[in-house]
């Protein structure tokens, strides 16, 4: 049971809810495989630092998750084959990332609050 | 006429003195890596601000002979950033700063 991150951009012509609905559909695909969630996170639509394919902005979601490694490779395949999501990059997680994860989710909620 | 010899040995018998090379101390400030010094163990890819300060007005990612960084974290930011720029955070190039 590996520790992976997947941070993936998605269209910024799709409506809120097909965002959702794409979300969704990956957190699914990955719980349905024994995946446990330890995040997921909602960048929102944000500015490219450079056009892909033709586009200047993006609806960015981060996962965070832990799963068998078997299964990453047909995560990936589902994510090239949506063409809902414009890019994917999934990071393996080694210790010092995960205690990093939790200090800037404990950052992050501390500012959120304030 | 002292011959080029004696003046290189810095003999000043010769009628022209040549003066020695006046050494300028360019106050070398001892280098260190930013990462051992302030203890961070993993760079993230995802917040290009911290990235950016080891990157160049084009966006290049900076030596370390400049930055000064140990070898071991220099590998790191560069695997950090070369994801960073994959996720579009981060420009491949173009002025940044200007």
């Amino acid at each position: 049971m590996n520790q992976y991150e997947t941070v993936f951009i998605l269209n910024p012509v799709l409506s809120d809810d097909q965002v959702k609905e794409t979300v969704k559909k990956f957190e699914n695909f990955l719980t349905e495989r024994g995946a446990e969630m330890v995040a997921s996170e909602d960048w929102g639509l944000k500015k490219l630092a450079y056009a892909i394919d033709n586009k200047k902005s993006g609806f960015y979601h981060l996962f965070q998750f832990t799963v068998p490694g078997e299964v990453i490779n047909d995560y990936e395949v589902e994510f090239r084959r949506d063409e809902r999501v414009m890019r994917y990059l999934t990071v393996r997680l080694d210790k010092y990332a995960i205690e990093w994860a939790e200090k800037r989710r404990s950052r992050m909620s501390k500012k959120s609050q304030a | 006429m002292a011959t080029l010899q004696q003046q290189a040995k810095g003999k000043k018998d010769g009628d022209i003195r040549y003066l020695s090379p006046l050494k300028i101390e360019t106050q070398e400030r001892k280098k260190y890596c930013r990462f051992q010094r302030s203890g961070i163990k993993y760079i993230d890819y995802k917040d290009p601000d911290f990235l950016m300060g080891l990157v160049n007005e084009q966006g290049k990612i900076l030596p370390r002979r400049l930055t000064g960084t140990s070898l071991k974290y220099q590998r790191k930011a560069a695997v950090a950033i070369k994801r960073c720029r994959h996720i579009a955070l981060m420009p491949f190039e173009g002025d940044l700063l200007k």
